[in-house]
Order: C-alpha cells, then sequence, then structure tokens
C-alpha cells in the first residue's frame, strides 16, 4: 500500500504516504475518496481562477487568495508538483507580475492534470 | 471552563466528559473548522486516526453555532485562517471570548506574520499545512494547559480579587488625600480609574460565579449583538467603558449588567492579547529593545523574568505603572493601560510564572508558557513584544493583586504586581510627599535601575508629571541597588515594582504587612519605609527569579517584611516573612554586603526625602539615574558605580539643583542609548 510506486515518484510526496497510513479496514479506500474530493473540489477553483484570470483585470488578492486554497488543498494531499506551482503562482500575485501568473497558471493545469491520470491509473492498479 | 470537571485540577486524567473508561486522550473533543474539503476529510480521518471524537464544520458560522449551543460538547477547536464567511481569527476571537476553549489555528500560510497574528490572537498552536498526525496526537496537552490555567485562576484569584478592591478604595482614598497636596490634575482620572476598577472587580467576580456554578443561562454573544457592544465599548472609549453605560448604549431587552461585564472583561482580555503586540511596537524604540536585550543578554544572571521585567518598565509599563501602581492614570492613558492590567493580569495567571521564570534563560522562556504568552511563543520577531507582554503581565499583578493575594494567584508574579499599586498610594499618604518618595527610590535604583529605567523613564517623563515621574524613578531606582549586589541587574526591574507595593503595604499597614510597617516605624521616616520597601520588592523578584534573592537580603529587615509579602504567595505575610528570611539569610553573606549597602542608601534616602521636601530634588535624581545608566553598559559596573557613597553624593548635588521634569527623561532616553 505504501509503495506509491515509481510512476508517481515526483508527483507525490510523502504526505501522501500519510494519508495511505490513515487507511485501514474501516476506511479501505480512504485514499482515493480524498483524492477524489481533491480533484473535484480543485477543479472548482482552476474554473474559479480561469475566469479571474479571463476577466483581464488581474485582482492579485483575489488570485491570490484562490491559489492559497488551491495549495492548501494540494498540500494536505501531497501533491508536491502541482503545490510548487502554487507557490510559484503566488509568488508572481505578490509581485504584481500578471504574464508570469498567467504561465504559471498554464503549468500548475498541466500537472493538475498529468497527476489526476497518473492516480486514476495507480488507484485502478491496486484493485 | 469546557467540562465540568475541567476545575479538578491538573492531574485529573479524563477530560472528555463522562468517558472515564478510556484513557485520557481518547474521546478528545475536537472540533474541525476548514472551508477546504479535502483537508477537512483528511483532518477527520486523521483525528478518528488519534481516537478522538471529531465534529468537522466547513464554515466558521457554522462551528459557532455549535459551539454556542453545546458550550461543553468541546474540548478544543481546530480551524483553519482562511476561510471565506469569516476570517479564521475572528472565529478564534469569539471562541476565546465565549468559550474560553483552546483554539489551534493552520494554513498552508507559514509566513511569519500570519503566524505571528494567530499567537497573539489566543491561539495555541498554529500548524502548518500539511498538517502532520504526529501533531495531531499532541493537542490534548492543550485541553489540559487550559484546563489546569484556569484551575489556577480560579483556584487563587477568588478571594484575592475582591479583597484588592477593598484595598483600592483604601488606597485611593490614600491616593486622593495626597493629591490634595499636590496636584489636582490626575483625581479625575483617578476616580474614573477607580470606578473602572470596581468594576472589573464586580466582573471578576461574576465570572467567577459563572464559571463556579456551571453555567447559568448564558447570553449567547451573537457576532451582532458583539458588534453591538463593541461599538457601544468604542465610543465611550474603551477606559471608560463600565457595564451599565454599556448596557444602557446597546438597549437590548433581556441583557442584564452582569452579562455586559462579564464580556466586557472577556473583551478587555482580548484586546490586551492584541495590544501587547501593537501597543508595544508603538511604543518601544528598536534601539531601545536591542539595548535591554544586549545588557540583559550580558547580565550573567539575567533570567528570562529579569527580561520580561525590563520589558515591563519601557513605555507602556511606565504608563501603566502610573496608573495602576501609582494611581495616578491621567499622564498616560489611564484608562487604557488600567484595564490592560487588570486583563493580563488573567492572562498572567493562566500562564504558568513559576514556570516560566525558572525555565526562562532571556527572551526564549517565553516558550515554555504557549497558551498565555502569545507573544513570548514568538521569540524571534516579538521580542519588543514580548517585553511589553511581560510589562503588561506585571503591571496586572500590580494592579489587581495584593501582596498577600498576589501569592494565591501566580505566585511570584503577583505579589510584585499588588506591592506595587499599594505602593504608589501609601507611600504618598505616610510620606505626606509623593515627590520625595519616588524620588528616594530613583536615587537607589541608579545602580540596576539604569537599564530598566531607561525604558521606563523616557515615556513617564514625557507623560507623567513630575511627582508621578520620581515615583517612576524610583521603581528604576530601586532596582539598581538591587542590582548592586551581584545579580541584581535581572532582578532590577521587578524589585522596583516590589518595592512599591511593599510600600504601600507599610502605609497601608495591613495585616499582612505588619513586618513592613514595623521596619517603616523603625526607620521613623517615611524614606525608610521606602528602603524597605525595595528589599521586599527585591525579595519578590527574588522569589520570581530565584535569583534575586541576594538582594532580599541586602534590603535588611525592612526588605524582610516585605519580601514576606512576596513569600506571601502563601498568604501569610507576617508569619511567612520570618521564614523567608530564613531563605534569604541562606545567601547572606552576600545579603550582609548588600545590607551594607543598603543601610547607606537609606541614610541618603532620608537625605532625598528632604530635599524633596525642599523642593523637585527628585527630578534631579531621575538625573542621577541616567547618568548612571548610562555609565553601567555592563551589569557589574552598576554595583561600583553606585556605591553608597555616590549616591550619597548624587542625592546631595541632587537636592541642590532644581527639579526638573524633563531631565528625568532625557537621561532615561539617553540610558537606553547607552546600552545600544
Amino acid at each position: 500500500m505504501t509503495n506509491m510506486g515509481k510512476c508517481m515518484q515526483g508527483y507525490l510526496d510523502e504526505q501522501f504516504m500519510e494519508l495511505e497510513e490513515l487507511q485501514d479496514d474501516a476506511n479501505p479506500n480512504f485514499v482515493e475518496e480524498v483524492s477524489a474530493l481533491y480533484f473535484k473540489d480543485s477543479a472548482r477553483l482552476i474554473n474559479n481562477i480561469d475566469q479571474a484570470l479571463e476577466r483581464g483585470s488581474f485582482d492579485f488578492n483575489r488570485l491570490d487568495s484562490y491559489m492559497h486554497q488551491f495549495k492548501g488543498s494540494s498540500t494536505s494531499i501531497g501533491a508536491s508538483k502541482v503545490k510548487a506551482e502554487c507557490t510559484t503562482f503566488r509568488e508572481y500575485c505578490r509581485a504584481g507580475n500578471a504574464e508570469g501568473c498567467l504561465r504559471t497558471f498554464q503549468q500548475l493545469k498541466k500537472e493538475h492534470s498529468t497527476l489526476r491520470k497518473k492516480l486514476e491509473h495507480y488507484f485502478q492498479a491496486r484493485q | 471552563m469546557i467540562n465540568p470537571g475541567h476545575g479538578r485540577g491538573p492531574d485529573s486524567g479524563t477530560t472528555a466528559g463522562g468517558s472515564n473508561s478510556d484513557p485520557f486522550p481518547a474521546n478528545l473533543r475536537v472540533l474541525v473548522v476548514d472551508d477546504d474539503p479535502t483537508c477537512l476529510m483528511i483532518l477527520e480521518r486523521m483525528l478518528m486516526t488519534c481516537l478522538y471524537r471529531v465534529t468537522k464544520c466547513n464554515r466558521a458560522e457554522i462551528a459557532l453555532s455549535l459551539l454556542r449551543k453545546n458550550k461543553n460538547g468541546f474540548d478544543i477547536v481546530i480551524s483553519d485562517v482562511h476561510m471565506p464567511d469569516m476570517d479564521g481569527f475572528k472565529l478564534l476571537e469569539h471562541v476565546g471570548l465565549e468559550m474560553d476553549l483552546p483554539v489551534i489555528m493552520m494554513s498552508a500560510d507559514d509566513s511569519k506574520s500570519v503566524v505571528l497574528k494567530g499567537v497573539t490572537h489566543g491561539a495555541v498552536d498554529y500548524l502548518i499545512k500539511p498538517v502532520r498526525i504526529e501533531a495531531l496526537k499532541n493537542i490534548w496537552q492543550h485541553v489540559v494547559r487550559k484546563k489546569r490555567n484556569d484551575w489556577n485562576v480560579s483556584e487563587h484569584s477568588g478571594g484575592s480579587i475582591e479583597d484588592t478592591g477593598g484595598d483600592r478604595d483604601r488606597q485611593q482614598q490614600q491616593r486622593e488625600d495626597a493629591d490634595n497636596n499636590s496636584s489636582s490634575i490626575n483625581e479625575g482620572n483617578w476616580r474614573s480609574s477607580r470606578k473602572r476598577k470596581e468594576e472589573e472587580v464586580d466582573e471578576q467576580g461574576d465570572d467567577k460565579e459563572d464559571t463556579s456554578s456551571l453555567k447559568k443561562p448564558r447570553v449567547v454573544w451573537s457576532v451582532e449583538l458583539h458588534q453591538q457592544f463593541v461599538a457601544a465599548v468604542n465610543q465611550l472609549g474603551v477606559d471608560k467603558a463600565v457595564p451599565k453605560k454599556i448596557l444602557e448604549m446597546m438597549n437590548v431587552p433581556g441583557l442584564t449588567r452582569e452579562n455586559v461585564a462579564s464580556h466586557l472583561q472577556k473583551y478587555r482580555i482580548y484586546l490586551r492579547r492584541l495590544g501587547g503586540v501593537s501597543q508595544h511596537q508603538g511604543n518601544m524604540n528598536h534601539s531601545f529593545m536591542t539595548g535591554q536585550d544586549q545588557s540583559f543578554g550580558h547580565l550573567s544572571s539575567l533570567n528570562g523574568f529579569d527580561l520580561a521585567v525590563a520589558g515591563q518598565l519601557p513605555a507602556q509599563s511606565l504608563a501603566q505603572f502610573q496608573a495602576a501602581g501609582l494611581g495616578r492614570p491621567t499622564l498616560t492613558k489611564p484608562g487604557l493601560s488600567v484595564s490592560p492590567l487588570v486583563d493580563q493580569r488573567t492572562i498572567f495567571n493562566f500562564e504558568n510564572p513559576k514556570i516560566r521564570f525558572g525555565d526562562g534563560h532571556g527572551p526564549m522562556m517565553n516558550n515554555g508558557n504557549k497558551q498565555m504568552n502569545l507573544l513570548h511563543g514568538v521569540p524571534t520577531g516579538m521580542e519588543p513584544k514580548q517585553f511589553a507582554g511581560s510589562h503588561m503581565r506585571v503591571q496586572q499583578q500590580m494592579t489587581g493583586v495584593r501582596p498577600g493575594q498576589n501569592v494565591q494567584s501566580s505566585g511570584m508574579m503577583l505579589p510584585v504586581a499588588d506591592q506595587l499599586p499599594r505602593g504608589g498610594p501609601s507611600m504618598l499618604p505616610s510620606l505626606g510627599q509623593q515627590p520625595i518618595l519616588s524620588s528616594s527610590a530613583s536615587r537607589r535604583s541608579d545602580l540596576t535601575g539604569a537599564v530598566v529605567v531607561r525604558n521606563s523613564i523616557p515615556e513617564t517623563n514625557s507623560r507623567v508629571l513630575p511627582t508621578t515621574h520620581s515615583v517612576f524613578n524610583n521603581f528604576p531606582s530601586d532596582l539598581p541597588r538591587n542590582s548592586f549586589p551581584l545579580k541584581s541587574a535581572p532582578g532590577i526591574s521587578v524589585p522596583v515594582s516590589a518595592s512599591y507595593q511593599e510600600e504601600v503595604n507599610s502605609s497601608d499597614a495591613k495585616g499582612g504587612s505588619s513586618a513592613a510597617t514595623a521596619a517603616t516605624a523603625g526607620f521613623g521616616n517615611p524614606s525608610y519605609d521606602i528602603f524597605n520597601y525595595f528589599p521586599q520588592h527585591q525579595q519578590h523578584n527574588n522569589n520570581i527569579s530565584n535569583k534575586l534573592n541576594d538582594w532580599d537580603l541586602r534590603n535588611m529587615g525592612l526588605a524582610f517584611s516585605s519580601n514576606q509579602d512576596a513569600a506571601a504567595a502563601t498568604a501569610v505575610f507576617s508569619s511567612s516573612s520570618s521564614t523567608q528570611r530564613k531563605r534569604w539569610e541562606t545567601d547572606a553573606t552576600v545579603v550582609a554586603e548588600h545590607g551594607q549597602n543598603i543601610q547607606p542608601p537609606s541614610r541618603n534616602l532620608n537625605h532625598l526625602n528632604h530635599v524633596y521636601m525642599d523642593g523637585g530634588s527628585v527630578r534631579v535624581k531621575s538625573e542621577r539615574v541616567a547618568e548612571t545608566m548610562t555609565c553601567p553598559p555592563a551589569n557589574t559596573l552598576f554595583e561600583e558605580q553606585y556605591n553608597q557613597e555616590d549616591l550619597m553624593s548624587a542625592f546631595l548635588k541632587q537636592e541642590g539643583i532644581p527639579p526638573v521634569d524633563n531631565e528625568f527623561d532625557f537621561d532615561g532616553y539617553s540610558i537606553d542609548n547607552i546600552p545600544v
């Protein structure tokens, strides 16, 4: 259970392993449920950020707030690559760098999507 | 407060109500609040793995209503900081005001400012996401600590506070008498502050009743109601707001004065927590802070406690002292400072002063008290704040507690605070010339007091009237003497406050302070009493820091009486004094030396008094102090410089010199600069 497999290395960190430790007979699918929740909620956040960015007028405080949430959930699930993009995004927010935000957000979505696929694969393989 | 059994004491094994069969941490009732569903789900799972009973909630408003509906339903709250409907800090504020539950904040944001904010708002801990289960396994300690502190408070504060109220009246009367002689400016403030104090005493009494009788029907302080309350308080002015007026302004049917009083008390505690940081920051000079730190650091004997004391002395503390201890709040911010003091007192109680002091080595000591010392919790950034916080505490003690009473609440710390307030009033009456007393004190303090004095002096000077200034100065000056002995530097700050208290006691001639009175009698001169007070204060300090003992010895018999008060923590003033003496005597050798030194000072004091009589000699003294301050960069230096002879000469000189208020200020500043 705790060997995520080499395919996940770099995408997930020890926090994810800790989540797997929380699984027991009473909660055999805890990690999968949490992951599903994460992707559902993060899709909402991504949508929010997309809309905010499409408006053209950069409300960096708002963007930073969204990304703070994103980072919180990403870090809680151990999504290390996504989390790194969140951190970078927030740095650009603080610097008022709209270009950097846009670029980072594209990268973030890419990492997010990759992780999703990998995790789906991972859970399927486990079953 | 949470559980019916909370008052049982530190060792009560089970916290969660009705689950005695389970080992303690299990069944801890945890409320988790986070708007992030992923985090919430993970936290819930982790907490359940810890065998806690978990209630999760994704909105702060809902959490608040849950807590209100079932006040005894939870032991601890874990809340995210960033939430859309209500800021986590706001929730923290409400929980602190209404439920007095330990709250742990958490966030993915690990910036120092946010963590600091959480801590200063009263969070018992701050977890950075991702939260690890290892961190959650230990959260029960906050519940135990909280209960333990509550227990200590309820156990100690009750009778003492009420007694204090009576004493305050006497003191205030005395003060007013004194004011008639000196300056009438402060009278108005005095009265108002006294009223406020009485109110607060009532509030505390009410609060106790509430806690002890376990939940009479309580008013639910909804956000709206609280906002109404805050609006009323702000309109009245925080320092002038009394429950009756607030109640009238709020005009809410069903709300009683007691409800408002209780809420006001909590609100003031809350403000104090915040104020400890922000106010202090504003008042404190960086140079000042650094200067103190350095000086303290040099002093080998400095304890964390000492640091705290020093911090107290600085600007705010001075102001507070004036208001509370001196009984002349007018100068600075009488109202504000006073109320904060009271609240602080309670805060202080929560913390374990002893632990801090004993453990404390420098600023880091604060860490020992996680809950109470918000400021302390953040060693690096907070240093100035910490000092402020310490001031606050001291002040609180000063105002609220009397010598004997002090003992009850927090042991060492309280005594000091108590003494100060009393000393202020009593001093004046007995001497008949407030300025004189203060001046003498300041002179003494020249040695060790320098560091502490520095901070306090500057602000006080500007704010306070000449006479009042002198009082403040006295504190510092007292400290210096103590410092002379060996360890004096650290203890210095403490001694000062103690001395004030002692003085008060003597003048009051209350039962507890019989020893002190005797000492005063022997001196025959009011000024002597002051000396005694100083020693006593020193002793108090010693008790606190354990290192200060030498000082007490120095103080001689007089000091002993005062010391007893400090020891009084046990409540027996007169009897305790003898025991304390014994302790001190162990330090005898050092003490003897000190004692010699002390005697000369007493003479000096007499001189000083005369001087005071003549005119504003007090101010002159302060100047000297400043000089001494500057001179003694190192702790040891103080001793040399401050020899009795020097003091004498200084006094004489001072006498000749006309007293100038401003001068005090200048000196104090210079001193501050020097250490830096």
